[in-house]
């Protein structure tokens, strides 16, 4: 027996049944970044950012491409999914959140393919 | 530590790493670019508006981080009790506190500045 009422049927209210995927995505992802993320910093820092050749030298290596591009795939996807959810908490007027979320998507979808594009420019030997 | 608190500043520090990301992003790309637009582009993280948002990315990774595993310990149901939750609560800050210090008194040692 559903408990949904006619009214919320018509109107497509309640749940699209894909909450836990959104729930677990965020989760895995979360357990991923623990040792990307900190690899990551410690590397950066440990190279040291500021200098060109050693900072390009360092994410040239195939590894440290591969930790590099899985770092900023998964973090692009935990950031998607934690901002959706803050925008679906506290932006309440439809129209308002369908465009932020849709900007969000767009956004992340940039920073994806462009940091993607780029560690695999300096990986595969572009100008130096 | 009210865990109230500690909710509302897991969102704003995650909303605010999303902001990084794009910095990250900027950043990658300048490293893509070459020599010369990667110097224009640690030239442009040394101003002191950038260094201060490196060392806000910097306390906000840390504390996103460790709450972020208490977040984890509660979903495999540990420390829900109001006594663990606060005492979990104030060890994330303090932790997220000491390693945004000692991170960025290292890197200010050896380099001086946050990058």
């Amino acid at each position: 027996m559903s408990l949904r009422t006619p009214m919320g049927r018509v109107l497509g209210l309640g749940t699209a049944k894909d909450g836990v995927s959104h729930w677990w995505a965020q989760r895995l992802s979360a357990i991923a970044l623990v040792p990307l993320t900190v690899w990551f910093l410690a590397s950066l820092i440990r190279v040291g950012p500021a200098d060109f050749e050693s900072v390009h030298g360092w994410l040239a290596q195939p590894w440290h491409a591969v930790g590099a591009l899985l770092l900023v795939l998964v973090l692009c996807l935990h950031s998607r999914l934690g901002l959706q959810v803050i925008v679906e908490d506290y932006v309440h007027q439809a129209a308002t959140k369908l465009i932020t979320l849709v900007i969000i998507d767009f956004a992340h979808a940039l920073a994806a393919a462009a940091s993607s594009f780029a560690i695999l420019k300096v990986a595969l030997g572009g100008s130096a | 530590m009210y865990t109230m608190v500690l909710s509302i500043s897991h969102r704003l520090t995650g909303a605010f790493l999303s902001i990084g990301l794009l910095a990250l992003t900027w950043w990658l790309v300048a490293l893509a670019s070459g020599a010369g637009a990667y110097r224009s582009a640690v030239d442009c993280l040394r101003s002191p508006l950038l260094q201060l948002l490196l060392l806000g990315w910097l306390f906000s990774f840390f504390f996103h981080l460790a709450n972020g595993i208490r977040h984890l310990a509660w979903d495999c149901g540990f420390g829900f009790e109001r006594r663990q939750a606060r005492a979990s609560g104030w060890t994330v800050l303090i932790i997220a506190i000491l390693l945004t210090l000692l991170c960025a008194l290292w890197i200010l040692r050896a380099r001086g500045g946050l990058i």
